[in-house]
Protein backbone atom coordinates (compact mmCIF):
# COMPACT_ATOMS: atom_id res chain seq x y z
CA UNK A 1 0.00 0.00 0.00
CA UNK A 2 1.45 3.51 -0.87
CA UNK A 3 -1.51 5.15 1.37
CA UNK A 4 -2.94 5.01 4.69
CA UNK A 5 -6.33 5.57 2.26
CA UNK A 6 -9.15 3.69 3.66
CA UNK A 7 -9.83 2.83 -0.14
CA UNK A 8 -7.06 1.89 -1.06
CA UNK A 9 -7.10 -0.41 1.81
CA UNK A 10 -10.25 -2.15 1.29
CA UNK A 11 -9.76 -2.36 -2.40
CA UNK A 12 -6.10 -3.94 -2.02
CA UNK A 13 -8.38 -6.78 0.58
CA UNK A 14 -10.31 -7.02 -2.41
CA UNK A 15 -13.57 -5.95 -1.37
CA UNK A 16 -15.94 -3.53 -3.18
CA UNK A 17 -15.66 -0.55 -1.91
CA UNK A 18 -18.99 2.49 -1.40
CA UNK A 19 -18.04 5.87 -1.39
CA UNK A 20 -20.21 9.19 -1.34
CA UNK A 21 -20.20 12.62 -1.70
CA UNK A 22 -20.57 15.64 0.30
CA UNK A 23 -21.04 19.19 -1.25
CA UNK A 24 -19.38 22.36 0.92
CA UNK A 25 -21.82 25.53 1.95
CA UNK A 26 -21.86 28.75 0.51
CA UNK A 27 -20.71 30.30 3.90
CA UNK A 28 -18.29 29.30 6.45
CA UNK A 29 -20.47 27.23 8.85
CA UNK A 30 -18.52 24.11 9.76
CA UNK A 31 -21.62 23.12 11.10
CA UNK A 32 -23.46 22.18 7.69
CA UNK A 33 -20.41 19.89 7.42
CA UNK A 34 -20.44 18.29 10.15
CA UNK A 35 -24.29 17.57 9.74
CA UNK A 36 -23.52 15.80 6.34
CA UNK A 37 -20.92 13.96 8.04
CA UNK A 38 -22.55 11.96 10.48
CA UNK A 39 -25.32 11.27 7.84
CA UNK A 40 -21.59 9.60 5.85
CA UNK A 41 -20.19 8.12 8.90
CA UNK A 42 -19.85 4.38 8.81
CA UNK A 43 -22.52 4.10 6.09
CA UNK A 44 -19.89 4.79 3.02
CA UNK A 45 -15.60 4.21 2.56
CA UNK A 46 -14.93 7.64 1.85
CA UNK A 47 -16.71 10.99 1.29
CA UNK A 48 -15.92 13.41 -1.72
CA UNK A 49 -15.58 16.82 -0.76
CA UNK A 50 -15.74 18.71 -4.52
CA UNK A 51 -14.52 21.74 -5.68
CA UNK A 52 -16.68 24.38 -6.12
CA UNK A 53 -18.61 22.54 -8.22
CA UNK A 54 -20.19 23.64 -11.07
CA UNK A 55 -18.10 27.29 -10.39
CA UNK A 56 -20.01 28.17 -7.98
CA UNK A 57 -17.84 29.38 -5.16
CA UNK A 58 -18.28 27.67 -1.59
CA UNK A 59 -16.58 26.88 1.53
CA UNK A 60 -12.94 25.23 -0.04
CA UNK A 61 -12.58 21.64 -0.65
CA UNK A 62 -9.41 20.98 1.23
CA UNK A 63 -11.11 22.65 4.39
CA UNK A 64 -14.50 20.62 4.12
CA UNK A 65 -11.92 17.94 4.19
CA UNK A 66 -10.52 18.68 7.18
CA UNK A 67 -13.95 18.77 9.31
CA UNK A 68 -14.49 15.48 7.90
CA UNK A 69 -11.45 14.00 8.95
CA UNK A 70 -12.05 14.99 12.70
CA UNK A 71 -14.98 13.33 12.68
CA UNK A 72 -13.12 10.21 11.31
CA UNK A 73 -14.22 10.06 7.66
CA UNK A 74 -11.56 9.39 5.22
CA UNK A 75 -12.25 12.35 2.87
CA UNK A 76 -11.51 12.32 -1.06
CA UNK A 77 -10.25 15.71 -2.07
CA UNK A 78 -11.19 16.79 -5.08
CA UNK A 79 -9.40 19.39 -7.18
CA UNK A 80 -10.12 21.19 -10.07
CA UNK A 81 -7.59 22.86 -12.79
CA UNK A 82 -9.76 25.74 -13.55
CA UNK A 83 -8.57 27.84 -10.09
CA UNK A 84 -5.06 27.04 -9.55
CA UNK A 85 -1.53 26.83 -11.67
CA UNK A 86 0.88 24.48 -10.94
CA UNK A 87 2.51 26.34 -8.24
CA UNK A 88 -0.50 26.77 -6.23
CA UNK A 89 -1.61 22.92 -6.47
CA UNK A 90 1.85 21.53 -5.56
CA UNK A 91 1.45 23.73 -2.63
CA UNK A 92 -2.19 22.51 -1.68
CA UNK A 93 -0.85 18.87 -2.22
CA UNK A 94 1.76 19.28 0.02
CA UNK A 95 -0.90 21.45 2.78
CA UNK A 96 -3.18 18.85 2.15
CA UNK A 97 -0.51 15.91 2.91
CA UNK A 98 0.50 17.31 5.66
CA UNK A 99 -3.36 18.18 7.31
CA UNK A 100 -3.54 13.70 6.69
CA UNK A 101 -5.35 13.71 3.62
CA UNK A 102 -5.37 10.33 1.75
CA UNK A 103 -7.18 10.56 -1.17
CA UNK A 104 -7.20 13.26 -4.21
CA UNK A 105 -9.56 13.55 -7.15
CA UNK A 106 -7.70 15.24 -9.83
CA UNK A 107 -10.79 17.44 -12.11
CA UNK A 108 -10.88 19.86 -14.93
CA UNK A 109 -13.59 21.38 -13.76
CA UNK A 110 -16.91 22.83 -14.42
CA UNK A 111 -16.20 25.89 -17.07
CA UNK A 112 -16.53 29.50 -15.12
CA UNK A 113 -19.86 30.19 -17.36
CA UNK A 114 -21.99 28.24 -15.10
CA UNK A 115 -21.13 29.26 -11.96
CA UNK A 116 -21.95 33.06 -10.30
CA UNK A 117 -18.37 34.30 -11.27
CA UNK A 118 -19.09 34.13 -15.09
CA UNK A 119 -16.72 37.02 -16.04
CA UNK A 120 -13.65 35.55 -14.10
CA UNK A 121 -10.31 34.44 -15.84
CA UNK A 122 -10.08 30.51 -15.81
CA UNK A 123 -6.28 28.98 -15.09
CA UNK A 124 -5.93 25.74 -16.66
CA UNK A 125 -1.94 25.91 -16.77
CA UNK A 126 -2.75 22.13 -16.81
CA UNK A 127 -5.46 19.52 -17.66
CA UNK A 128 -6.39 16.93 -14.80
CA UNK A 129 -3.97 14.12 -16.92
CA UNK A 130 -1.34 16.15 -16.06
CA UNK A 131 -2.80 16.77 -12.69
CA UNK A 132 -2.44 12.97 -11.88
CA UNK A 133 1.17 13.08 -13.00
CA UNK A 134 2.16 16.09 -10.93
CA UNK A 135 0.52 14.29 -8.08
CA UNK A 136 2.60 11.21 -8.96
CA UNK A 137 5.50 13.03 -9.83
CA UNK A 138 5.76 14.65 -5.98
CA UNK A 139 4.24 10.66 -4.54
CA UNK A 140 6.57 8.39 -5.94
CA UNK A 141 9.62 10.04 -7.48
CA UNK A 142 9.82 13.07 -4.50
CA UNK A 143 10.13 15.68 -6.78
CA UNK A 144 8.66 18.60 -7.89
CA UNK A 145 8.24 20.15 -11.52
CA UNK A 146 10.47 22.45 -12.94
CA UNK A 147 13.57 22.00 -14.79
CA UNK A 148 15.50 21.53 -10.75
CA UNK A 149 12.89 18.37 -10.47
CA UNK A 150 13.91 18.99 -6.87
CA UNK A 151 13.65 17.21 -3.88
CA UNK A 152 10.56 17.12 -1.80
CA UNK A 153 11.59 16.70 1.69
CA UNK A 154 8.68 14.54 2.73
CA UNK A 155 6.44 13.15 0.32
CA UNK A 156 3.14 13.67 -0.35
CA UNK A 157 0.96 10.08 0.02
CA UNK A 158 -2.47 10.78 -1.83
CA UNK A 159 -4.17 7.75 -3.25
CA UNK A 160 -4.81 9.21 -7.02
CA UNK A 161 -7.64 9.43 -8.55
CA UNK A 162 -9.76 10.93 -10.90
CA UNK A 163 -13.02 11.21 -12.77
CA UNK A 164 -14.15 9.53 -16.44
CA UNK A 165 -17.58 10.22 -18.42
CA UNK A 166 -18.23 7.14 -19.89
CA UNK A 167 -21.29 8.65 -21.84
CA UNK A 168 -19.45 12.12 -22.83
CA UNK A 169 -18.75 12.24 -26.75
CA UNK A 170 -16.49 11.28 -28.75
CA UNK A 171 -16.97 7.63 -27.13
CA UNK A 172 -15.11 6.24 -29.04
CA UNK A 173 -12.19 7.66 -27.84
CA UNK A 174 -13.40 7.31 -23.67
CA UNK A 175 -11.77 4.02 -22.96
CA UNK A 176 -8.50 5.59 -24.49
CA UNK A 177 -9.02 8.50 -22.57
CA UNK A 178 -9.10 6.78 -19.20
CA UNK A 179 -5.90 4.64 -20.90
CA UNK A 180 -4.21 8.33 -20.46
CA UNK A 181 -5.53 8.80 -17.11
CA UNK A 182 -3.98 5.40 -16.09
CA UNK A 183 -0.75 5.51 -17.81
CA UNK A 184 -0.39 9.31 -15.58
CA UNK A 185 -0.92 7.45 -12.43
CA UNK A 186 -4.56 7.24 -11.70
CA UNK A 187 -5.56 4.78 -9.26
CA UNK A 188 -8.91 5.23 -9.07
CA UNK A 189 -11.89 6.41 -10.98
CA UNK A 190 -15.08 7.35 -10.25
CA UNK A 191 -17.61 8.03 -13.29
CA UNK A 192 -20.23 10.19 -14.02
CA UNK A 193 -23.63 9.23 -12.75
CA UNK A 194 -25.16 6.30 -14.43
CA UNK A 195 -28.42 5.81 -16.25
CA UNK A 196 -28.12 4.19 -19.36
CA UNK A 197 -26.30 0.67 -17.51
CA UNK A 198 -26.27 -0.78 -21.07
CA UNK A 199 -23.70 1.97 -22.82
CA UNK A 200 -21.51 1.88 -19.10
CA UNK A 201 -20.92 -1.88 -20.12
CA UNK A 202 -20.01 -1.24 -23.57
CA UNK A 203 -17.02 1.11 -21.75
CA UNK A 204 -16.41 -1.07 -19.35
CA UNK A 205 -15.86 -3.65 -22.39
CA UNK A 206 -13.58 -1.49 -23.75
CA UNK A 207 -11.81 -0.39 -20.67
CA UNK A 208 -11.06 -4.30 -19.12
CA UNK A 209 -10.49 -5.28 -22.96
CA UNK A 210 -7.65 -2.39 -22.73
CA UNK A 211 -6.47 -4.54 -19.10
CA UNK A 212 -7.30 -0.88 -17.31
CA UNK A 213 -9.84 -2.41 -15.20
CA UNK A 214 -6.50 -4.27 -13.33
CA UNK A 215 -4.28 -1.18 -13.31
CA UNK A 216 -7.39 0.88 -11.92
CA UNK A 217 -10.29 0.33 -9.54
CA UNK A 218 -13.45 1.61 -11.65
CA UNK A 219 -15.93 3.12 -9.40
CA UNK A 220 -19.66 3.62 -10.93
CA UNK A 221 -21.34 6.53 -10.14
CA UNK A 222 -24.71 6.48 -8.93
CA UNK A 223 -26.91 9.80 -8.68
CA UNK A 224 -30.41 9.21 -7.05
CA UNK A 225 -32.81 11.27 -8.95
CA UNK A 226 -35.44 12.92 -6.30
CA UNK A 227 -37.78 13.75 -9.41
CA UNK A 228 -38.90 12.96 -12.70
CA UNK A 229 -38.54 16.81 -13.25
CA UNK A 230 -34.92 16.71 -12.15
CA UNK A 231 -34.70 13.27 -15.21
CA UNK A 232 -35.26 15.62 -17.85
CA UNK A 233 -33.84 18.39 -16.61
CA UNK A 234 -30.26 16.11 -15.99
CA UNK A 235 -31.26 14.94 -19.66
CA UNK A 236 -31.91 18.49 -21.57
CA UNK A 237 -29.69 20.62 -19.52
CA UNK A 238 -26.00 18.37 -18.15
CA UNK A 239 -23.79 17.97 -20.97
CA UNK A 240 -22.57 14.58 -20.99
CA UNK A 241 -25.28 13.07 -18.97
CA UNK A 242 -27.31 10.19 -20.72
CA UNK A 243 -30.87 9.85 -19.14
CA UNK A 244 -32.56 6.88 -21.15
CA UNK A 245 -36.50 8.22 -21.57
CA UNK A 246 -37.61 5.16 -20.29
CA UNK A 247 -36.54 6.07 -16.88
CA UNK A 248 -38.00 9.38 -16.93
CA UNK A 249 -41.48 7.58 -18.09
CA UNK A 250 -40.99 5.36 -15.15
CA UNK A 251 -40.50 8.43 -12.91
CA UNK A 252 -43.59 10.19 -14.48
CA UNK A 253 -45.58 6.78 -14.01
CA UNK A 254 -45.53 7.34 -10.08
CA UNK A 255 -47.38 10.29 -8.16
CA UNK A 256 -45.02 13.20 -7.72
CA UNK A 257 -44.74 12.50 -3.64
CA UNK A 258 -44.07 8.87 -4.53
CA UNK A 259 -40.96 9.50 -7.23
CA UNK A 260 -38.43 10.68 -4.84
CA UNK A 261 -38.82 6.78 -3.51
CA UNK A 262 -39.06 5.55 -7.18
CA UNK A 263 -35.96 7.19 -7.89
CA UNK A 264 -34.37 5.86 -5.22
CA UNK A 265 -35.33 2.13 -5.84
CA UNK A 266 -33.82 2.71 -9.33
CA UNK A 267 -30.63 4.10 -8.00
CA UNK A 268 -30.54 0.98 -6.02
CA UNK A 269 -31.05 -1.32 -8.94
CA UNK A 270 -28.72 0.50 -10.48
CA UNK A 271 -26.09 -0.41 -8.10
CA UNK A 272 -26.69 -3.69 -8.61
CA UNK A 273 -26.66 -3.89 -12.23
CA UNK A 274 -23.23 -2.07 -12.41
CA UNK A 275 -22.01 -4.57 -9.37
CA UNK A 276 -22.53 -7.13 -11.79
CA UNK A 277 -20.37 -5.75 -14.54
CA UNK A 278 -16.60 -7.69 -14.87
CA UNK A 279 -14.18 -4.61 -13.80
CA UNK A 280 -16.12 -2.72 -11.34
CA UNK A 281 -14.96 -2.48 -7.70
CA UNK A 282 -17.58 -0.34 -5.84
CA UNK A 283 -19.93 2.23 -6.13
CA UNK A 284 -20.02 5.93 -5.82
CA UNK A 285 -23.24 7.87 -4.66
CA UNK A 286 -23.63 11.09 -5.54
CA UNK A 287 -26.98 12.04 -3.63
CA UNK A 288 -26.90 15.73 -4.23
CA UNK A 289 -27.95 17.59 -1.21
CA UNK A 290 -29.88 14.33 -0.78
CA UNK A 291 -27.16 12.63 1.72
CA UNK A 292 -29.56 11.53 4.28
CA UNK A 293 -30.88 9.31 1.93
CA UNK A 294 -27.21 7.13 0.88
CA UNK A 295 -26.94 4.71 4.38
CA UNK A 296 -30.67 3.47 2.96
CA UNK A 297 -29.59 2.99 -0.96
CA UNK A 298 -26.75 1.41 0.45
CA UNK A 299 -28.41 -0.89 3.01
CA UNK A 300 -31.19 -1.33 0.14
CA UNK A 301 -28.13 -2.30 -2.24
CA UNK A 302 -27.08 -4.84 0.38
CA UNK A 303 -23.68 -3.11 0.88
CA UNK A 304 -24.29 -2.47 4.78
CA UNK A 305 -22.77 -3.08 6.80
CA UNK A 306 -19.14 -1.44 5.20
CA UNK A 307 -16.34 -3.46 6.60
CA UNK A 308 -13.82 -2.63 9.76
CA UNK B 1 -5.56 38.00 -38.97
CA UNK B 2 -6.39 39.73 -36.10
CA UNK B 3 -10.21 40.70 -35.39
CA UNK B 4 -11.96 43.29 -33.36
CA UNK B 5 -15.00 45.32 -32.33
CA UNK B 6 -15.50 48.55 -32.70
CA UNK B 7 -16.41 49.83 -29.39
CA UNK B 8 -20.25 50.82 -29.20
CA UNK B 9 -20.58 54.70 -29.94
CA UNK B 10 -22.19 55.75 -26.29
CA UNK B 11 -18.79 54.34 -24.71
CA UNK B 12 -16.45 56.39 -27.61
CA UNK B 13 -18.74 59.29 -27.25
CA UNK B 14 -17.97 59.03 -23.23
CA UNK B 15 -14.15 58.56 -24.08
CA UNK B 16 -14.35 62.16 -26.50
CA UNK B 17 -16.70 63.74 -23.96
CA UNK B 18 -13.67 66.34 -22.84
CA UNK B 19 -12.52 67.17 -26.45
CA UNK B 20 -13.61 69.40 -29.59
CA UNK B 21 -11.07 68.28 -31.92
CA UNK B 22 -9.79 65.18 -32.65
CA UNK B 23 -8.31 62.78 -34.78
CA UNK B 24 -10.01 59.31 -35.98
CA UNK B 25 -7.22 56.76 -37.05
CA UNK B 26 -8.42 53.83 -38.91
CA UNK B 27 -5.52 50.84 -40.32
CA UNK B 28 -5.76 49.51 -43.79
CA UNK B 29 -4.23 46.24 -42.37
CA UNK B 30 -6.08 42.98 -40.78
CA UNK B 31 -8.97 45.74 -38.90
CA UNK B 32 -9.97 46.49 -42.41
CA UNK B 33 -10.60 43.28 -43.57
CA UNK B 34 -12.32 42.38 -40.83
CA UNK B 35 -14.67 45.28 -41.04
CA UNK B 36 -13.89 47.35 -37.72
CA UNK B 37 -11.56 50.02 -38.39
CA UNK B 38 -10.94 50.45 -41.83
CA UNK B 39 -10.96 53.49 -43.69
CA UNK B 40 -15.23 53.07 -44.43
CA UNK B 41 -15.72 52.75 -40.71
CA UNK B 42 -13.77 55.74 -39.45
CA UNK B 43 -16.17 57.85 -42.60
CA UNK B 44 -19.09 55.40 -40.39
CA UNK B 45 -17.95 57.11 -36.76
CA UNK B 46 -16.99 60.14 -38.03
CA UNK B 47 -20.56 60.81 -38.90
CA UNK B 48 -22.10 59.38 -35.75
CA UNK B 49 -19.77 60.91 -33.74
CA UNK B 50 -20.79 64.44 -35.64
CA UNK B 51 -24.05 63.89 -35.76
CA UNK B 52 -24.63 62.85 -32.06
CA UNK B 53 -22.52 65.54 -30.40
CA UNK B 54 -24.40 68.37 -32.38
CA UNK B 55 -27.83 67.13 -31.28
CA UNK B 56 -25.94 67.91 -27.56
CA UNK B 57 -25.22 71.08 -28.73
CA UNK B 58 -21.39 70.21 -28.22
CA UNK B 59 -19.74 70.34 -32.01
CA UNK B 60 -16.91 67.74 -32.73
CA UNK B 61 -14.26 68.43 -35.69
CA UNK B 62 -12.98 65.24 -36.82
CA UNK B 63 -10.02 64.95 -38.95
CA UNK B 64 -10.16 61.46 -40.99
CA UNK B 65 -7.24 59.65 -41.47
CA UNK B 66 -6.22 56.10 -42.18
CA UNK B 67 -3.12 54.98 -42.13
CA UNK B 68 -1.17 51.74 -43.81
CA UNK B 69 -0.35 50.38 -40.93
CA UNK B 70 -0.12 51.38 -37.26
CA UNK B 71 1.83 48.56 -36.43
CA UNK B 72 4.66 50.15 -38.56
CA UNK B 73 6.65 53.73 -37.63
CA UNK B 74 6.84 54.57 -40.87
CA UNK B 75 3.22 55.15 -41.41
CA UNK B 76 2.57 56.24 -38.19
CA UNK B 77 5.06 59.33 -38.41
CA UNK B 78 2.81 60.70 -41.54
CA UNK B 79 0.68 62.10 -38.47
CA UNK B 80 3.49 63.60 -37.05
CA UNK B 81 3.12 66.82 -39.05
CA UNK B 82 -0.53 67.35 -37.65
CA UNK B 83 -1.42 65.62 -34.47
CA UNK B 84 -0.88 68.54 -32.71
CA UNK B 85 -3.39 70.43 -33.72
CA UNK B 86 -5.77 67.89 -32.08
CA UNK B 87 -6.51 67.27 -28.80
CA UNK B 88 -6.75 63.50 -28.71
CA UNK B 89 -6.33 60.37 -31.12
CA UNK B 90 -9.18 57.90 -31.45
CA UNK B 91 -7.26 55.17 -33.25
CA UNK B 92 -9.32 52.43 -34.57
CA UNK B 93 -6.57 49.65 -34.98
CA UNK B 94 -6.25 46.74 -33.15
CA UNK B 95 -4.60 46.79 -29.49
CA UNK B 96 -1.05 46.58 -31.33
CA UNK B 97 -1.56 49.82 -33.42
CA UNK B 98 -3.00 51.62 -30.89
CA UNK B 99 -0.30 50.95 -28.25
CA UNK B 100 2.10 51.90 -31.11
CA UNK B 101 0.88 54.83 -32.11
CA UNK B 102 0.31 55.79 -28.06
CA UNK B 103 4.02 54.73 -27.95
CA UNK B 104 5.41 57.08 -30.61
CA UNK B 105 3.58 60.18 -29.53
CA UNK B 106 3.78 59.73 -26.01
CA UNK B 107 2.74 63.26 -25.12
CA UNK B 108 -0.56 62.76 -26.91
CA UNK B 109 -3.83 61.34 -26.03
CA UNK B 110 -4.67 58.43 -27.73
CA UNK B 111 -7.81 56.47 -26.75
CA UNK B 112 -8.89 53.29 -28.42
CA UNK B 113 -11.93 52.99 -30.78
CA UNK B 114 -11.57 49.01 -31.34
CA UNK B 115 -12.20 46.36 -29.03
CA UNK B 116 -9.23 43.77 -30.27
CA UNK B 117 -10.68 40.27 -29.59
CA UNK B 118 -8.68 37.04 -31.64
CA UNK B 119 -6.17 35.89 -34.12
CA UNK B 120 -8.84 34.46 -36.48
CA UNK B 121 -10.35 33.33 -39.84
CA UNK B 122 -13.01 34.98 -42.29
CA UNK B 123 -15.91 32.03 -41.75
CA UNK B 124 -17.91 33.78 -44.52
CA UNK B 125 -19.01 36.91 -45.13
CA UNK B 126 -19.29 38.92 -41.74
CA UNK B 127 -18.65 35.57 -39.61
CA UNK B 128 -14.97 35.63 -38.04
CA UNK B 129 -13.63 32.97 -36.10
CA UNK B 130 -10.56 32.21 -33.41
CA UNK B 131 -8.18 29.80 -34.32
CA UNK B 132 -4.60 30.76 -32.54
CA UNK B 133 -4.05 32.28 -28.91
CA UNK B 134 -0.52 32.84 -30.06
CA UNK B 135 1.16 30.74 -27.08
CA UNK B 136 4.30 30.63 -28.83
CA UNK B 137 4.70 26.94 -28.98
CA UNK B 138 2.75 25.11 -31.93
CA UNK B 139 1.44 21.51 -31.21
CA UNK B 140 -1.21 21.27 -34.21
CA UNK B 141 1.11 18.75 -35.81
CA UNK B 142 -0.03 16.61 -32.85
CA UNK B 143 -3.79 17.52 -32.77
CA UNK B 144 -4.68 16.76 -36.68
CA UNK B 145 -4.65 20.83 -37.30
CA UNK B 146 -6.92 21.74 -34.39
CA UNK B 147 -5.21 23.91 -31.88
CA UNK B 148 -6.72 23.08 -28.48
CA UNK B 149 -5.56 26.10 -26.52
CA UNK B 150 -7.69 28.44 -28.64
CA UNK B 151 -10.35 26.22 -29.69
CA UNK B 152 -11.18 23.96 -26.49
CA UNK B 153 -12.92 26.45 -23.54
CA UNK B 154 -10.45 24.68 -20.94
CA UNK B 155 -7.34 24.76 -23.37
CA UNK B 156 -7.33 20.94 -22.47
CA UNK B 157 -4.50 19.29 -23.75
CA UNK B 158 -5.67 15.38 -23.21
CA UNK B 159 -9.12 15.02 -24.76
CA UNK B 160 -12.36 15.75 -24.08
CA UNK B 161 -14.14 17.33 -20.40
CA UNK B 162 -17.16 15.15 -19.48
CA UNK B 163 -19.26 17.90 -21.28
CA UNK B 164 -18.63 17.31 -24.96
CA UNK B 165 -21.78 16.47 -26.11
CA UNK B 166 -23.06 15.92 -30.09
CA UNK B 167 -20.00 17.43 -30.89
CA UNK B 168 -21.17 20.52 -29.18
CA UNK B 169 -18.99 22.50 -26.41
CA UNK B 170 -21.01 22.66 -23.38
CA UNK B 171 -19.94 25.99 -22.69
CA UNK B 172 -21.97 27.52 -25.86
CA UNK B 173 -24.34 25.73 -27.99
CA UNK B 174 -22.67 27.00 -30.93
CA UNK B 175 -19.75 26.13 -30.31
CA UNK B 176 -17.47 22.77 -31.56
CA UNK B 177 -16.25 20.71 -29.18
CA UNK B 178 -12.66 21.21 -30.25
CA UNK B 179 -11.67 17.36 -29.40
CA UNK B 180 -14.32 16.18 -31.16
CA UNK B 181 -12.91 17.95 -33.72
CA UNK B 182 -9.18 16.24 -33.16
CA UNK B 183 -10.39 13.03 -32.90
CA UNK B 184 -12.83 13.13 -36.31
CA UNK B 185 -9.52 14.33 -38.07
CA UNK B 186 -7.36 12.14 -36.58
CA UNK B 187 -9.34 9.37 -37.07
CA UNK B 188 -9.77 10.58 -40.87
CA UNK B 189 -5.72 10.51 -41.31
CA UNK B 190 -5.90 7.48 -39.84
CA UNK B 191 -3.45 8.63 -36.85
CA UNK B 192 -5.78 7.98 -33.95
CA UNK B 193 -3.38 6.25 -31.95
CA UNK B 194 -1.74 9.98 -31.65
CA UNK B 195 -4.39 10.85 -29.30
CA UNK B 196 -2.99 7.78 -27.05
CA UNK B 197 -0.23 9.93 -26.44
CA UNK B 198 0.27 12.00 -22.97
CA UNK B 199 0.62 15.95 -24.03
CA UNK B 200 3.54 16.66 -21.54
CA UNK B 201 2.51 20.35 -19.04
CA UNK B 202 2.68 23.21 -21.17
CA UNK B 203 5.77 25.78 -21.26
CA UNK B 204 3.62 28.89 -20.76
CA UNK B 205 6.31 31.12 -20.55
CA UNK B 206 6.74 31.42 -24.43
CA UNK B 207 2.78 32.94 -24.44
CA UNK B 208 1.66 35.76 -22.92
CA UNK B 209 2.88 34.71 -19.28
CA UNK B 210 6.26 34.79 -19.84
CA UNK B 211 6.05 39.05 -20.27
CA UNK B 212 5.60 40.74 -23.10
CA UNK B 213 7.68 38.86 -26.40
CA UNK B 214 10.05 40.25 -28.73
CA UNK B 215 11.21 38.46 -32.07
CA UNK B 216 14.98 39.56 -33.13
CA UNK B 217 16.32 38.82 -36.63
CA UNK B 218 19.46 40.03 -36.29
CA UNK B 219 20.12 38.90 -40.16
CA UNK B 220 17.85 41.37 -41.08
CA UNK B 221 18.22 44.35 -38.37
CA UNK B 222 20.33 47.31 -39.58
CA UNK B 223 23.06 48.18 -37.72
CA UNK B 224 24.59 51.98 -37.93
Amino acid sequence: MKTKSNIERLLEAGNFVVTSECGPPRGSDPEVIRKKGALLKGVVDAVNVTDNQTSIVRMSSLSACVILKELGIDPIWQVVCRDRNRIAIQSDILGAAALGINNMLCLSGDHQSFGDNPKAKNVYDIDSTQLISVVKKLRDEGKFLGEKEEEVKGRPNLFIGAAENPFGDPFEIRAMRLGKKVKAGCEFIQTQGIYNVEKFAQWMKEVCDRGLDKQCAILAGVIPLKSAGMASYMKKSVPGMDVPDELIARLKGVPKEQQGEEGIKIAVETIQKVKEIPGVRGVHVMAIEWEEKVAEIVKAAGLSPRPE
Amino acid sequence: MIVGNRKSLEEILELVKPYKKILLLGCRECITVCAAGGEREVGVLASELKIARKKDGEEIEIKEFTLERQCDVEYIEQIKPFIDEYEAVVSMACGAGINYTADCFPKNIVLPAINTTFLGVTLEQGVWSERCQGCGECILHLTGGVCPVARCAKSLFNGPCGGSAKGVCEVDKDTDCAWQLIVDRLKAQGKLENYEKIIEIKDWSTSRDGGPRRRIREDLRITS
